[in-house]
């Protein structure tokens, strides 16, 4: 069923692609999004970035895009197809693409891949990943200062690497304000309905959460924060439209930076595969305008942004595990193949980790 | 105290737009007609319920606009079905592919825009009854709809003379065309309500639950209401019982989550799937109950002869 619907979409986007295939001489970047990019949250941010290559790039590029592709054998059609119709560079930016963005990339040598959040690399394919933990620890921080239960509810889609890191870098960023500093947290087992967000959402601040985070996609949580009158942060996206009064910050996504250097680098002849982790410092991680809170907590906010772009990483000792056992020592800090795998909470988180 | 009445109302709010939507196609199947374009026509409702509201300001009208969106999208199908006797299982599967296209479509522009929501209706002095005064008396509108529509379909079917020739229908389209009841008259009236319930579900979704718009934001509830009917076995107020059954269910694990109770979520959030797979179980197993409740000519194209 969904398949299918995904196979129709597939079908009419690359219509649309084949039409606009002509000038030659431009260099033709495509990019493949896992959701449609009218989602206001993950994909919609990467689309973001590909329409500021087009702004930065002018007529020296023609960009193409195929949306709602599903992580699968759909997934190989799709980088096929666009490497048939001439791309040059294709970014494929979910997780799930990665073996079929390898598997494309020994067909076609000469067109560059690019994978986002995923491992595997190639003569043609390198990847690229942001450390959105950077910026959770951030929020942490503002969280801790700015709760009056000292509980905040902590919506979440599915127990992988990439979220359970978010949530130690939350709660490491809390303890460093206040050490009893608790974390509801709910796993929605989806990374977007908004129905079930808001539910969950009013779920949390039922059972005395007034700071709501989300490590799923859509608005509905904050709406239901601003309902409320309580806080809490958006995702993907700035948000604060939707919440004026409640959003306190939002951990965006800004992929425009890095696209363009890519497509320059492919226009240039320079383009090599490479393997790149950006956070604050490259601007891939931005903390969206600090609202509705005091100035002091806005500067502390602000300092601890600030220390983290210098290159301090939230993952330093020490740190122990949930159970009590060490992990890093006073000073040590944890390696990026560790963190890429986590799979463990540390201590003073209050939820077992489903398996 | 304070948080029962919370949760009830979370739960009236999960639960409200499955029972409109599953309302409708009840009356739909119960003329004989089955169409599984309710994820389709839901999520059109709630593309055009957004953009009414957003473009005028007003969510009254972007109400009326979602049941309009709805009705005219069932009409589509109705006359595919019913006037061209096509295969009801493919058209109504096609209608939810184009539904979930066109409105991402028509949408566009509404991504990243916040909507209007519906206010609350407090019944003045009832609504602040403690307790019972909040969640009988101080909901959004469409909740109240949704009781009375449930209150009002079951009058209809089985205390209306109406009714009952819609259920005959039906059972056997074929015997009502030889009394001289015009079949697909009734049919189209039933798909047209249908698909005006499945348009106010998805209004309800993008002005009151979630006030946004966003591609995809029915997320599946279409399919549950039509599962709701089946789980119901045709019976109004089944739909009632069992859409409050799968909203609490759902509201619950996620206190029990936010609780600290070590539950699988995975697992209880397949549990409504997991009884509906029951009750059809132990329905088939009672031949003279399925022959009683089930419309005999369900999913039947009909062609008069003259």
């Amino acid at each position: 069923m969904k398949k299918l619907l995904i196979a129709l979409m597939t079908t009419t986007a690359a219509l649309s692609l084949a039409a606009s295939a002509e000038a030659a001489d431009k260099l033709k970047a495509c990019w493949v999004y896992t959701g449609p990019i009218g989602d206001f949250g993950y994909s919609y941010q990467h689309d973001q970035g590909r329409l500021e290559v087009e702004k930065a790039l002018g007529d020296k590029v023609e960009t193409a895009y195929l949306e709602n592709v599903s992580e699968g054998p759909d997934a190989d059609r799709a980088f096929e197809r666009l490497a048939r119709e001439g791309c040059k560079i294709i970014f494929g930016t979910s997780f799930g693409f990665m073996d079929a963005e390898v598997k494309v990339a020994k067909k076609f040598p000469k067109v560059m891949f690019e994978h986002a959040t995923g491992y595997k690399t190639g003569d043609n394919l390198g990847i690229y990943n942001a450390r959105f933990y950077e910026g959770r620890y951030v929020l942490g921080q503002i969280a801790a200062k700015e709760s009056k239960s000292g509980v905040a509810g902590y919506i979440v889609s599915f127990p992988i690497p990439e979220v359970v890191m978010g949530i130690n870098s939350f709660m490491l960023g809390a303890q460093s304000i206040n050490p009893n500093f608790k974390a509801k947290i709910v796993w929605v087992n989806s990374w977007f309905d908004p129905g079930k967000e808001a539910d969950a959402a009013k779920a949390l601040f039922d059972q005395g959460a007034d700071i709501i985070v989300q490590h799923t996609d859509s608005t509905a949580a904050l709406q239901v924060a601003e309902e409320r009158k309580l806080h809490g942060f958006g995702q993907s996206s700035d948000m604060i439209k939707f919440a004026p009064n409640a959003q306190l910050t939002s951990l965006t996504d800004e992929w425009g930076p890095y696209y363009i250097s890519r497509v320059q680098a492919a226009i240039d002849g320079t383009w090599k595969p490479d393997n790149v982790w950006l956070g604050i410092k490259d601007g891939a991680v931005k903390l969206a305008p600090y609202t509705n809170m005091p100035d002091d907590v806005k500067a502390l906010a602000e300092a601890t942004e600030k220390k983290i772009a210098g290159g301090w990483n939230p993952f330093t000792g020490p740190i122990a595990k949930q159970d009590g056992s060490a992990w890093l020592k006073d000073g040590e800090v944890a390696d990026d193949g560790t963190l890429l795998g986590m799979n463990f909470y540390i201590k003073g988180v209050d939820d077992k980790l489903p398996q | 105290m304070d948080i029962t009445v919370n949760i009830l109302l979370t739960i009236a709010t999960a639960a409200t737009p499955l029972l409109i939507a599953a309302i409708g196609e009840l009356v739909v199947e119960r003329s004989g007609v089955l169409n599984l374009g309710v994820e389709g026509m839901m999520i059109m409702g709630a593309v055009g319920g957004f953009g009414a509201g957003y473009l005028t300001g007003s969510p009254w009208i972007g109400l009326l606009a979602a049941i309009a969106m709805g009705a005219v999208f069932s009409l589509l199908f109705a006359v595919m079905t019913l006037s061209l006797a096509t295969n009801q299982v493919a058209t109504g599967l096609s209608l939810t592919l184009l539904g979930l296209g066109l409105s991402g479509m028509i949408g566009t522009s509404f991504v990243g825009q916040p909507g209007v929501r519906l206010p609350n209706l407090d019944i003045p002095g009832l609504s602040s009854i403690p307790v019972v005064g909040k969640l009988l008396f101080g909901q959004d509108p469409i909740f109240y709809i949704s009781i009375a529509l449930t209150a009002a379909v079951m009058w209809f079917l089985f205390k209306t003379r109406t009714g009952l020739t819609l259920r005959s229908i039906g059972d056997s389209h074929a015997s009502a065309h030889a009394l001289g009841i015009k079949v697909i008259r009734y049919r189209y009236l039933s798909v047209i309500f249908g698909g005006a319930c499945a348009g106010l579900a998805g209004g309800h979704l993008s002005l009151v639950y979630t006030p946004q718009w966003v591609e995809n934001m029915s997320a599946g509830r279409g399919w549950i209401a039509l599962a709701l009917v089946v789980f119901a076995s045709w019976r109004p107020w089944r739909v009632l019982a069992g859409a409050y059954i799968f909203g609490a269910v759902w509201i619950g694990q996620l206190h029990a989550q936010a609780f600290g109770i070590p539950v699988p979520s995975q697992m209880l959030s397949s549990l409504p799937y997991l009884a509906t797979v029951v009750v059809l179980v132990l329905i088939s197993r009672n031949k003279r109950l399925t022959m009683m409740n089930t419309p005999a000519s369900l999913g039947q194209p009909f062609v008069p002869d003259r």
